[in-house]
């Protein structure tokens, strides 16, 4: 390479240039695909819902077999106070639920890493509990549970709690092996290496178990609802499915499917966000990184 | 930071620590170690050399504790406290979770002694390792040689009698590597520390070290102690030096009779 050419110099700028093709290019494919990331799922949903609407015109088709949209739109304005008590009440057994789930599955998974006799002794009835499909668990607890919603609750943790134990678990057990010798050669306590070693280093594999779990907590509760059927002052959202299915009001099962769905993204993105601000500082998982 | 320990002259330094035919045989009759016998004494700076496979981890797991031998023994004079060492592995090893200061912090937090009452030395450390505007940074936002200079300042932080190294430089460039094997003698000279240190570079264990150990494989064993008396501080000078040459040919054939070879070289 030859210094002071003003043929290289022009060379060069002819380079950047080009170069600068290239990333205005890969500038505006990037914001295409920032713009397309909503906009696509939108228009999605847009054109579902006016299929849906045109085949229920068109074919004339009743409205108890199936809505239009508008009809479900109109009916969850119409049944607003009664859906979304209801919502509150199923709401609250799933994040009770959740709570409860977090507690039990890490104190669990302390429990398994401090001592692998209590992991050999009660790991397998966790699988267990987590293989067996809850429907066929729930009837028998509302014969034992006196109590509708703690009888609620417990079907709602059963189903969540696994994940959180499983990835802590996990978690706990992974960190740096050189971390852990280093914790060795300073002589710290196992209370010390659990604060300040695996706890930190189990807080990704626990927020991925927890973003599962809030789901799992929601499907739990629903399917706890169903199999206690209705009645009571404090039914939720799958009581009133139920209920309308009864006397074939298809729109108030529409709008009540409806809020549940927007229940299950709502605690998704919740969890997902909380996951975000906790691990952004540091976890490669929700760190950005300029390429 | 300076310190009360002066380094003495080899051969007049108080000792730290004694192998004595300490013998480690994994499961499966792997015989890490045959018979090694090290003393350490204040102000060493002792490198461990050799093929890979002879035992040289071994060696200082033994020495940090972290397992016991099969026989023989390893006795401190005076006995051992848990801030007698120091530890620098091959990979940084710092939480991602925790800056810079905070992972300094961890020897002095595990004492139970809260960060503002060893602020000033944390930063002190930092500075001494040329990190003093980094201590709020996380571990990911710094280059490989910037995170292997945090682990340096872990280790030292505490002023321990003796730091154990291994290969810590082995993952950076030649560049880097120079620079911190120069600020390595700089901090080692301030502060007056003991180091044992393993590596698989010859030129390395020369500038370096004072002793150089040289280990053969199969089983692992110590078969050449070599003593480099070049003065510190060493620098450019003692890389070019006549002196720096032969100890570096003499170190090279001792390499090659561990590994089993014949040096063809005269
Ligand atoms: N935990 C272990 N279990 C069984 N064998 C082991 C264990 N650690 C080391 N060894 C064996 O002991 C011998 C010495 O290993 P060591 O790690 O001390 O070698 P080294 O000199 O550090 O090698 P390198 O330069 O590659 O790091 C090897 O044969 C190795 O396979
Ligand atoms: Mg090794």
């Amino acid at each position: 390479m030859t210094l002071a050419d003003p043929q290289t110099s022009n060379g060069d700028s002819a380079q950047d240039v080009a170069f600068d093709v290239d990333e205005a290019r890969f500038a505006r494919a990037q914001r295409v695909e920032s713009i397309a990331r909503w906009a696509l799922p939108v228009i999605v949903m847009v054109l579902t819902v006016y299929a849906w609407d045109r085949v229920v015109t068109l074919n004339n088709i009743p409205h108890y077999v199936l809505p239009s949209p508008g009809r479900v739109m109109a009916t969850m304005v119409e049944d607003w106070w009664l859906l979304i008590g209801s919502a509150l009440v199923t709401l609250q057994t799933t994040l009770l639920a959740l709570l409860v789930a977090v507690i039990g599955g890490v104190g669990l998974a302390v429990l398994f890493t401090q001592s692998r006799f209590a992991e050999m002794s009660f790991y397998p009835y966790a699988v267990i509990l987590q293989v067996t499909p809850i429907v066929s668990i729930a009837p028998l607890i509302f014969i034992y549970v006196e109590n509708r919603t703690v009888g609620l609750l417990l079907c709602a943790w059963i189903v969540a709690f696994f994940p959180i134990l499983a990835n802590t678990t996990l978690g706990l057990k992974s960190a740096d092996h050189n971390l852990r010798d280093l914790m060795t050669i300073y002589r710290a306590s196992r209370w010390q290496r659990l604060r300040y070693l695996q706890l930190p280093s189990a807080l990704p594999y626990f927020l991925g178990g927890l973003r599962i779990a809030g789901g799992l907590a929601l499907i739990g509760a629903v399917v706890a609802e169903y199999v206690a059927g209705t009645g009571g002052v404090s039914s939720g959202l799958a009581s009133r499915i139920q209920e309308a299915g009864y006397r074939l009001n298809i729109p108030r099962m529409f709008a009540a499917l409806l809020l549940i769905a927007a229940m299950g993204v709502a605690i998704f993105m919740a969890l997902s966000l909380l996951s975000h601000l906790l691990l952004r500082k540091w976890h490669e998982s929700a760190v950005k990184r300029e390429n | 930071m300076t310190t009360d320990r002066t380094i003495r002259p080899l051969g007049e330094r108080p000792r730290i620590l004694q192998m004595v035919d300490v013998d480690k045989t994994f499961a499966g009759n792997v015989v890490a170690l045959r018979r090694m016998a090290l003393s350490v004494n204040e102000g060493d700076f002792i490198s461990l050399l050799g093929p890979s496979g002879c035992g040289k981890s071994t060696a200082l797991r033994l020495i940090a504790g972290l397992m016991r031998p099969t026989t023989g023994r390893i006795a401190w004079d005076g006995g051992q406290s848990a801030d007698d060492l120091g530890v620098v592995f091959q990979e940084p090893t710092l939480m991602p979770w925790a800056t810079v200061a905070q992972n300094v912090w961890l020897p002095f937090r595990l004492r139970g002694q809260t960060f503002s009452a060893v602020k000033d030395r944390i930063e002190e450390v930092l500075a001494l390792v040329g990190l003093e505007n980094f201590g709020g940074a996380y571990p990911r936002e710094l280059s490989g040689g910037m995170k292997m200079r945090v682990s340096i300042a872990r280790a030292l932080v505490t002023n321990p009698r003796l730091i154990l190294m291994d290969e810590p430089f082995a993952a950076l460039d030649e560049i880097t590597r120079q620079k911190l094997n120069n600020d390595l003698l700089e901090l080692k000279a301030q502060m007056g520390s003991t180091v044992i240190f393993v590596t698989h570079s010859v030129f390395e264990s020369v500038f370096l070290s004072d002793r150089i150990i040289v280990m053969a494989a199969r089983p692992g064993r110590v078969i050449r102690e070599i003593t480099v008396d070049a003065p510190y501080p060493r620098g450019i000078a003692f890389r070019t030096s006549p002196d720096y040459a032969a100890h570096a040919l003499a170190t090279s054939e001792a390499l090659s009779e561990a590994m089993g070879e014949k040096m063809e070289l005269h």
